[in-house]
């Protein structure tokens, strides 16, 4: 009998309590379905390389990219901005986790495609998966004359395949807090043909970037590409990236200084000539780092049907 | 020993079960919000909202899952979460009060029925108090509707706006709540 008190006591006051207030308990804990993280990263693209977001089922995303030429120019090349290379391109999600999108860029006049898959989708309510995992197979190929190859030899035969280079990049990411998210993107980079034989088709690299909420609009986001020792000749630095990304509504500006020209997997990993010591040495002992901007605009094309209650 | 038991469960047991006689609840309300500027319409709809509200004593308890808002635009709907309403930090937004102008009795035969719902409205973590005015339909087959509509102001309850967008986000954004109650 003892053992049933605090029960009957219990009983007695639940009654009670129920009449006065939260008449919501009664309904208990509401079920919901998978809740995936969002708005891990301001856009899918870090600074140069891609981010662990994708654009949303049926949104187009508009992009250009621009670098300066190095800031170490001195005032005579106006600290970079006389110089200039671009990227124009389109990204699409084909659905929430499959994106695509192709690109033109100046950097040795280049057109590239990419397919962008997230395998695992890191989940705030309703699953458990504590990070987001997809991968990203690319392509580009260079539509330079012949001549103006950079890795053509004399002898070299002009074969549409010797034009192409690939990249394949995984990315292992988590939104840590609201303010803060990390992934890791080691990659491989295979390109078809190289300059000499000396050189590997290809270079391997472990690569990690990360995010930081200044505001509610405002990011700093920092990139690191890290390409295994021995592959690159000496003249080849790993690219390095420091931004900021401002949210406007249906834009995002992202500012940054880089020491990459390029704006695509072979261009800012294999052959990043920017040297962030040179950062304020003269003009003439090489590159530092340059000034750039990206610029995102969506278009919602097709509103998906979603799910309802 | 046993006999008593039983008898004295049975006398705490009906107080419940006599409060629980005009209790009625959902979980899939509706409430949609509309923005209107010259520059840019803004909608939303949510079908997971949940209530309960007990006929006898008036009272009535609403909770809305801010993330489960769907918009035309996937942007809109992120911005919406992350910057205006903090729906990772204040997951809900709610309303507790009164509905006056039917009675438990008039729940029960089919009908039409003006009411005033007054209480008080949580919406990004600040109160508000709120009075406004709906209607409780009882159809032919007994099933009950609850319709209101109403006006929320963002700087009301904290949310701001950028200037940026200042004029792509109406001041007084309206909201339409519709709610198929059932007997709990």
């Amino acid at each position: 009998m003892r053992s049933f008190l605090p029960l009957i006591a219990g009983l007695l006051m639940a009654p009670s309590a129920l009449c006065q207030d939260d008449l919501l308990n009664l309904l208990g804990e509401e079920e919901t379905g998978p809740e995936y993280t969002n708005a891990s990263f301001k856009t899918t693209r870090v600074i140069n390389g891609h981010s662990l977001e994708n654009t949303a089922h049926g949104v187009l995303d508009f992009k250009i990219g621009h670098r300066f030429g190095p800031a170490n120019g001195g005032a005579a090349q106006a600290y970079g901005l006389d110089g200039a290379t671009v990227r124009i391109g389109l990204d699409y999600g084909v659905t929430d986790r499959l994106m695509v999108g192709i690109g033109r860029s100046s950097y040795q006049k280049t057109v590239d495609g990419f397919a962008k898959y997230k395998l695992l989708r890191q989940c705030d309510a309703g699953c458990s998966m504590p990070i987001t995992l997809a991968v990203v197979a690319s392509s580009s190929m260079t539509t330079l004359p012949a001549d103006e190859v950079p890795w053509y030899g004399a002898d070299r035969t002009d074969y549409f395949s010797h034009r192409l280079s690939y990249a394949w990049t995984l990315i292992v990411g988590r939104k840590i807090s609201e303010n803060v998210s990390l992934q890791l993107n080691p990659g491989v980079v295979h390109r078809n043909l190289v300059a000499s034989t000396a050189d590997p088709n290809d270079v391997v690299h472990v690569s990690g970037a990360g995010r930081v909420k200044l505001s509610k609009r405002v990011a700093f986001n920092v990139e690191y590409f890290y390409v295994l020792r021995d592959q690159l000749p000496d003249n080849f630095r790993n690219s390095l990236s420091v931004g900021l990304d401002i949210e406007t509504g249906g834009h995002v500006f992202q500012l940054h200084f880089t020491n990459s020209s390029g704006m695509f997997e072979r261009a800012f990993i294999t052959e990043t000539t920017g040297d962030w010591a040179n950062a304020f040495s003269a003009p003439s002992k090489g590159g530092g780092f340059q000034f750039g901007f990206n610029i995102s605009r969506v278009f919602t094309l097709h509103e998906p049907k979603r799910p309802k209650g | 020993m046993k006999r008593h038991t039983i008898i004295l469960f049975a006398a705490l047991a009906l107080p419940w079960a006599a409060s629980a006689q005009d209790r009625y609840m959902t979980r899939t309300g509706h409430i949609e919000f509309h923005s209107s500027t010259p520059m840019e319409d803004i909608h939303a709809e949510n079908d997971k909202v949940t209530s309960v509200w007990d006929a006898t004593t008036g009272n009535v308890e609403f909770a809305v899952l801010i993330k489960a808002f769907s918009f035309e635009k996937a942007l809109m709907q992120e911005h919406f979460n992350e910057n205006y309403m903090e729906s990772n930090k204040l997951p809900k937004a709610s309303f507790k009060g009164t509905i006056k102008g039917v009675s438990a009795e008039q729940l029960t035969k089919p009908g039409s029925y003006p009411v005033e719902v007054s209480g008080t409205i949580t919406i990004h973590g600040v109160d508000r108090p709120m009075t406004t005015k709906g209607t409780v339909t009882v159809d032919a087959k007994g099933a009950i509707t609850a319709t209101s509509e109403f006006a929320v102001k963002p700087g009301d309850h904290d949310i701001k706006i950028p200037g940026a967008v200042k004029k792509n986000i109406a001041e007084e954004i309206a909201v339409k709540v519709r709610l198929d109650y059932s007997k709990m």
